[in-house]
Parts: structure tokens; C-alpha cells; sequence
């Protein structure tokens, strides 16, 4: 009677007062292959911990083949039958031991027994490789495979644990086209023999190969579900990203002179070039799906990775910074993304966090002047509505929204040439986002303001002009007025058609 | 929205325990000492602590140093070792001047901690490892030149040279004068040395947009380098300040012990690690910080002082050491919850 191998009905979750997931209702049939769609933030990642033991739900259930799934760890996840590949390869693997071993490496963790038979683990190990088609010589270290074998061997070690679910995070992020290849007859033979697959991707190209249905997510509940053949790519996109009803109109301004210049750009080897300009007083908004190139591009701008090609003007001068220290020199700030790792503190206070950057211009000598520190502080608290109650407040006291703020005013404290936002909303909560939005845009002036983002909404809310990433080089621009949504996010969409480019 | 709101007047008992519940306990030992014990509530005694705990407290600012920056640095005995044979051997053999002596050690010091610092910079070897091996590299390095002896005038070299040289006054005074304070000959210079160096690294750590910005790195290295702060010269110059203060700490032990002493200086290293790293207790700072460094090395000096008038073999000093860096560390990282968890 099953066809459905998993149910997973009203799961929520939720950190601290951030609701990620709001109750998610999901059917995963045997033998097939849902791909899963979502924008950063919207809690793709999250489902998955749940699903694999990382993360507890909150409410709702999962049930696999009728029956009732909590994990309480990964390990127990795996026992029962739900069976994880995480993006980054080397989590799957032990370089440092043989394929064989690796193979077997949940039955030496969970089994009996002191001494390892290696006659025993050989044997086995075939087998599966076997069973699986994997073409790999077993007695090799895993250290010496390339990234495509190391991929197939974390798949064939998930496998020995014969799962009813496998779920695959952007498998092919590094894999060159003709590896993918190999992955994909792998996952094709897994589909044959009655394994659900729950396949966590954006790229067109993997999508149309293996799927056979499409789900979206975004703000933490499905938002799509494609079905027939042929898979509506576009829709599922506009699914992922689309507009929900946003009462903002934006008065474009009159721009000033250019203050930035991108000429014939490239950010990979075999990258398209593209020229650009940003304007005074003028906020552009740079979106495009993950893997489009948005991050290289931000990178390139402060100075954390050169470009291939090309050269960059900053007020008609050549600007070619070596490091970030020397961008902030040059009047080029950039709030991170992904505030916890890049951007955030931990241990200080709102005031230690708001003068991090420019800490020598609040020192006499060397030795810091807490009270014009506290002035700034005071001065981004009022500026940004930060709610606390002391600008001596440990940052880590403060909502995920406020703690965004803090990051961007850190920017805003002095002026620069060239402000880049790098995906400013993230983690954090509508009224958050409208304050941080509307700072930036009444302060554009007197300089230029890049804001990279995925979601259109977010897009919209802000932008005097849209300029769409795809296959790391510039696809069109959009000015935003009686803007054509459909056209724009069919353009962030049709983005991956090429992308045989940047593959090998 | 989760904004916890904080008093700023009251704190739980849980907080106050965290916060003064190791200067509490220090102060119960000293009355406990005090009364158990008739002799220990004496200007001398203090003496006695202050002169022990000196050198463990100025080698044990380096560790801080290095902490604050998410570093360690094993290698600062064996560097202070490394400068007491070195400053012996520069007026024993060399038949060289104090001032040499000193400036000598302090060079070899900085060298040892740039050495350090690139080691772990430039070339990525991970902190404990690259001072473990450096750490190595001194104790062998330090016993080459005398082939494994001790320095002392009148030693014969490999050479079958008598050695002339001796210690200059100026160099032992280092070591053996003690200031008058109310009462005569009672504050040692290293005790006065340790003040002055812990108030000056306090003052660069606390009150300088360098130390801020070291401070900054040790909690979010990314973080600290996306904002302009050049991570990899702040390293280098925290190995570096480890490695001088370290070569203070040894030249101070050579002007003690009047030798170039070759098995001296042993405890050295773990007890400043261990004055460090209580000092994540004191006022439940639960970061490493110089104040509570100063204040961990005194409570080793203090118990270790007590515990000897009291009679108790010299042989449980190390247990009783151990026993205390333990509750140090559950007080910082189980009791205040900040350790690990963000």
C-alpha cells in the first residue's frame, strides 16, 4: 500500500523567538526524486537537521512507512533509515583511511567485537560497492580520490545503510559535468530500487536530469509543488523567490556622477566579462540564485580575491585593493553576510561592535576614548532603533534583528565611497528589515550602495535599479519601476541553462 | 523579539558566586591560613608568596597575551629557561656586562616569539603544536653550548677554558634586593618587576585600540579580519610579547639563583598556564584577562604558601595545583555558561 515513504505533517521549529520552519506538510514517494528548492533563510537547511537527528522539531510529525520517526541523534536518524549527504564531501568520507573501511565505517561504528576482521571488511565492502556500481578500487585511501569519487563513496557508505530516505545537499556544488554524470546513473539505479530521494539543488541543469517533481520553500513553509512532466523550472523559481504583496514604492532618485566602475570585469578564468557602473546616491541591488556569482563579485569589490580580468575605477581612479583593510582605506565598506561567522563579535558590547572598524578614530596614541566610543554608539542605537537598554549591552543580548543592525550601522558610522550589503536582511524580522532598509536608503547620499540579496521582495523593497547574476557575470538590468517580476525572476531562472560553463 | 532584560543593580546568586566567588575563596584561605597556622599572617610570609608567584605571574601574562588572541604558547618556560643560560653565559664566558646580559635575553625572547608567530602564520602550523615543538627545540639548544652543564664562574668549558666571567652585582641585584616597605627589605625587585609589567599589559590590553582589536580577534578571528584588522601582525606581535616577557621571567630567575642553572625553571610553564586560565574566574570574566591572571597566580602562591606552613609534603604541591585549576575551569565554563555556547 506504501507508495509514500515519508509524511512529514505540520513540523515547526523555531530558535529562540525565530520561527524557521512554520508547519510544513510534505509527502516523499518511494523511487523518486523531489528536488528542493529555497532561498537562503528559508529553512531548507533546517528540515533536513530535523529530518537527520541534528535538530529536534518543535511540533508536528514524520512518519517513515507509517511509522513514527523522531531521531534523537544523526546515529539514530541513520538507524532508521534516513540517510544524509552534507554539501561539504570531506564530512562523508576519512580521508585518511581505505575506501574499504570507509564503506563499512557505520558497521565498525555501531558493531560488536574488538578486532577488525579485514578479510571480513574486504568482502563486504565489494559488495556493496558492487551492488551500487561504484568503480572504485576499495583498497585505495580515500585521501587519494578525487572529489567526485569521494562523493560516491560518502553515497556508497550512506547506502550500506540500505535507507529509505536518502537526502543529497547540493551534491554537485563541486563536481565538473562528467562527474555529475557518474552521480546521477548512481542516483538513477537508487531510484530503481525503490529509495526515496530528497535532492537539495537550484541548478537547472541537475534538476531537469533527475528529478521528478519539484517542492519550494520559503519562510519556512512549501510554497510549491511541481509535478508534471516537463518540471516547471521558472515556476518553481518565481515559487522560491516571488513577491509577496509589499506596500512600498520607491522614489527613484536623480543620480549623480559615477562613483564606481567595473570594466569588462571576469570573476572566473572562463567567466563572461561585464562592465558596470555605480552611481552617487544611487542603491543597486545585485541578485541572482547561489552559485551565480554574487559572493565572488562582493569578494572582488573589498579586495578578498582578485578578479580574472578587467580593472575597477573608484572615482576615476584604478582601485585595486590587496585586502580588506586596504578597501575600508579607499572608502569601499562591506557588511558580510552571514552575520554570526563574518561579522559579529561574541563578548563584546554593542559599543566594542559598532567601532570595531575604525577603532583609530576614537584613539589618541593608541589608547581608546570610551566616551566618544559611546557617543557613536549612542548615535547608531538612536540612528537604527536598536532595542537595548545601554549601548554597554552584550551583543549577544540582542535579537538576531538588532544584532543586524548593529552590523550595518557599524558601516554607517562614517562615510564612505562605496557601501556593499551583503545579503543585509538575513536572520532577521520584518519590522528589522523595514528599519534597515529605509536607513540605507535615506543615508544613500554622498556615496554608492550595492546590496546583494536573493529574494526579489527584499529586492524590490529597496532597489533603484535591479541588475541580475547568472553564470558569475551580469545578465540584465532592471530599473525599478513598473517593474516586470515575471520577466526579471524568468532571467535569475533561465541563469542556468549555461551552465556547462563554469562546470570542469 | 528576544530581548533579555538585564539588571544592572541586582545579580541572581548564581551571578554572584560566578563573579566574586573566587576572590571569596581566596579570602577564606587567608583567614583559614591565617588561624590555622600562627606563623603565616606575617609580612614575611607575604614576602615569601609574592617572591614565588613573581616569575610564574610574568610568564603567565605572556600566556595571557597569547590566550587573548585564541593562541597558546607552550614554548615560554623553556624561552625563559632558554634566557637564564643565555644571560649566565653571556657574563660567565663571554666576560660581557649586565646590560648585555639583559639586552641579550630580551632579543633572544622577541626572536623566539616572532619564530612563533610565523611559524603559526605564515606557515599554519596550529598554535599548540608549533610552540610545542619550539618548546622542544630550546631545551636541547640551551644545553649546547656547555654540553648539558650548568653555568657557573670557574666551570671548565668544552674547550678545557676555565671560565672567568662572574655575575655583576648589578645583575644579582636584580634578584636578591628587596626594597624597604614599612618594614626593611621586604618587596623584592621581581615582585616590583611583576607590578609594573602587569600594569603596563593590562593598560595595552584594556585601555589601547590594539588590545581591543586583539581581544576581537581571539573571539572572531573572520569577524575581526573583515573589518580591517590585520589579523596575522596582531598574532605575530602576541607570540612576540609572550616571548620577551617569558626571556623577563628567566632573566629574573638567573639573577635568583646566581647560575646558569640547567634544571631550574621546570614548573615554569604549567604554572603560569595554570595562573592564566584561573584567571578566567576571577570576577566571572570567562575570557583571559590580565587582572585575573595577576590574582591566579597569587591564589597558587597563597595555597602553596599555606599549605607548606603547614606542614604539608612538598610532594602534594602539584596535586593541590591541579585540583584547583579544575574547580578554576568548572567555575568558568560550566557555572557561567559562556565557555562554549553562544
Amino acid at each position: 500500500m506504501q507508495n509514500t515513504a515519508v509524511k512529514i505533517q505540520g513540523l515547526t521549529k523555531a530558535f529562540g523567538a525565530n520561527n524557521v520552519l512554520r508547519g510544513i506538510d510534505l509527502n516523499l514517494p518511494k523511487g523518486r526524486v523531489t528536488a528542493l528548492m529555497g532561498a537562503n533563510g528559508a529553512g531548507k537547511s533546517t528540515m533536513v537537521k530535523v529530518l537527520c537527528g541534528v535538530h529536534t522539531a518543535n511540533a508536528g510529525t514524520i512518519s517513515l512507512y507509517g511509522a513514527p520517526f523522531k531521531p534523537t541523534s544523526p546515529a539514530d536518524a541513520i538507524r532508521a533509515g534516513v540517510v544524509t549527504v552534507h554539501q561539504s564531501i570531506n564530512d562523508g568520507v576519512v580521508p585518511d583511511l581505505d575506501v574499504a573501511s570507509n564503506l563499512v565505517l557505520d558497521e565498525l561504528a555501531q558493531g560488536h567485537g574488538f578486532f577488525m576482521n579485514k578479510k571480513k571488511i574486504r568482502k563486504q565492502a565489494q559488495e556493496l560497492a558492487a551492488n551500487i556500481g561504484l568503480n572504485v578500487d576499495i583498497r585505495k585511501m580515500v585521501n587519494e580520490l578525487g572529489l567526485a569519487d569521494r562523493q560516491l563513496v560518502a553515497i556508497a557508505r550512506a547506502m550500506a545503510q540500505k535507507p529509505k530516505l536518502l537526502i543529497l545537499d547540493e551534491p554537485t556544488s563541486s563536481l565538473s559535468a562528467k562527474e555529475a554524470g557518474q552521480l546521477f546513473e548512481l542516483l538513477d539505479r537508487l531510484r530503481d530500487q525503490g529509495v526515496a530521494i530528497l535532492y537539495i539543488s537550484h541548478k537547472n541543469s541537475d534538476i531537469k536530469r533527475i528529478a521528478d517533481r519539484i517542492v519550494t520553500m520559503r519562510d519556512g513553509k512549501i510554497s510549491g509543488l511541481f509535478e508534471d512532466a516537463p518540471l516547471d523550472y521558472q515556476g518553481a523559481v518565481k515559487a522560491m523567490l516571488g513577491r509577496r504583496m509589499s506596500e512600498f514604492s520607491i522614489d527613484i532618485p536623480q543620480v549623480g556622477h559615477p562613483v564606481f566602475q567595473l570594466e569588462k570585469l571576469a570573476l572566473l578564468e572562463n567567466s563572461l566579462p561585464f562592465s558596470l557602473t555605480f552611481c552617487d546616491g544611487e542603491i543597486v541591488v545585485i541578485t541572482g540564485l547561489v552559485g551565480s556569482g554574487k559572493s565572488e563579485l562582493a569578494d572582488v569589490l573589498n579586495g578578498q580575491i582578485r578578479p580574472t580580468a578587467g580593472k575597477m575605477l573608484l572615482n576615476g581612479g584604478v582601485y585595486a585593493p590587496k585586502n580588506q583593510a586596504e578597501a575600508i582605506k579607499a572608502g569601499v565598506f562591506r557588511t558580510p553576510k552571514d552575520r554570526a561567522t563574518n561579522a559579529v563579535i561574541q563578548g563584546f558590547d554593542i559599543t566594542k561592535n559598532i567601532t570595531l572598524p575604525f577603532t583609530k578614530k576614537h584613539a589618541w596614541a593608541g589608547f581608546l576614548n570610551r566616551w566618544s566610543e559611546a557617543n557613536t554608539a549612542k548615535h547608531t542605537i538612536n540612528e537604527l532603533g536598536i532595542v537595548c537598554q545601554h549601548e554597554s549591552d552584550d551583543i549577544g543580548s540582542l535579537s538576531g534583528g538588532n544584532q543586524q543592525k548593529v552590523m550595518v550601522g557599524r558601516w554607517l558610522a562614517e562615510t564612505s565611497n562605496l557601501l556593499i550589503l551583503d545579503e543585509p536582511f538575513q536572520g532577521v524580522d520584518i519590522q528589522a528589515r523595514r528599519d534597515i532598509g529605509e536607513k540605507i536608503r535615506n543615508t544613500a547620499k554622498n556615496r554608492a550602495t550595492v546590496v546583494m540579496v536573493a529574494e526579489m521582495d527584499e529586492a524590490v523593497e529597496i532597489a533603484d535599479r535591479i541588475i541580475v547574476m547568472v553564470d558569475h557575470t551580469v545578465k540584465g538590468e532592471h530599473r525599478n519601476e513598473n517593474l516586470d517580476l515575471d520577466a526579471v525572476l524568468a532571467q535569475v531562472a533561465g541563469a542556468s541553462e549555461s551552465e556547462q560553463l563554469n562546470a570542469g | 523579539m528576544q530581548v533579555k532584560v538585564r539588571k544592572r543593580s541586582r545579580l541572581t546568586p548564581r551571578e554572584l558566586a560566578i563573579r566574586y566567588g573566587f576572590l571569596v575563596l581566596m579570602a577564606g584561605l587567608l583567614v583559614f591560613f591565617s588561624l590555622a597556622s600562627e606563623n603565616f599572617a606575617s609580612p614575611f610570609s607575604a614576602v615569601f608568596i609574592f617572591q614565588s608567584v613573581s616569575i610564574t605571574g610574568i610568564l603567565a601574562l605572556g600566556v595571557t597575551v597569547t590566550l587573548i588572541v585564541d593562541g597558546f604558547d607552550l614554548s615560554i618556560g623553556s624561552t625563559a629557561t632558554s634566557a637564564l643560560m643565555l644571560s649566565s653565559y653571556v657574563m660567565v664566558v663571554w666576560e660581557m656586562s649586565a646590560v648585555w646580559a639583559v639586552v641579550f635575553s630580551l632579543i633572544m625572547g622577541a626572536m623566539v616569539g616572532l619564530a612563533n608567530g610565523l611559524l603559526i602564520v605564515k606557515m599554519k602550523v596550529p598554535d599548540l603544536l608549533a610552540t610545542l615543538g619550539m618548546m622542544f627545540l630550546l631545551v636541547g639548544l640551551q644545553r649546547i653550548p656547555t654540553e648539558g652543564r650548568s653555568i657557573s664562574t670557574g666551570m671548565v668549558m668544552p674547550d678545557g677554558r676555565v671560565t672567568e666571567g662572574v655575575f655583576s652585582p648589578s645583575f644579582l641585584y636584580l634578584g636578591r634586593n628587596k626594597f624597604d616597605f614599612f618594614i626593611e627589605n621586604l618587596i623584592p625587585v621581581s615582585v616590583v618587576v611583576l607590578l609594573v609589567l602587569g600594569f603596563i599589559v593590562w593598560m595595552f590590553m584594556e585601555l589601547t585600540r590594539h588590545g581591543r582589536l586583539m581581544y576581537a580577534i581571539g573571539s572572531n578571528e573572520k569577524a575581526a579580519e573583515l573589518a580591517g584588522t590585520n589579523v596575522n601582525r596582531y598574532k605575530i606581535l602576541a607570540y612576540m610579547i609572550s616571548g620577551v616577557l617569558a626571556s623577563i621571567g628567566g632573566i629574573l630567575l638567573a639573577a635568583r639563583l646566581g647560575r646558569g642553572d640547567i634544571a631550574s625553571g621546570n614548573n615554569l610553564l604549567l604554572d603560569s598556564v595554570a595562573a592564566a586560565l584561573i584567571g578566567y574566574a576571577v570576577l566571572g570574566a570567562a575570557k583571559p584577562n590580565v587582572f585575573g591572571t595577576i590574582i591566579g597566580a597569587l591564589f597558587i602562591g597563597i595555597l602553596l604558601q599555606g599549605l607548606t606552613m603547614m606542614n604539608a609534603p612538598y610532594y602534594t604541591q602539584d596535586f593541590v595545583k591541579g585540583t584547583v585549576l579544575v574547580v578554576a575551569l568548572v567555575f568558568t565554563f560550566a557555572l557561567s555558561r559562556r565557555g562554549g555556547a553562544h
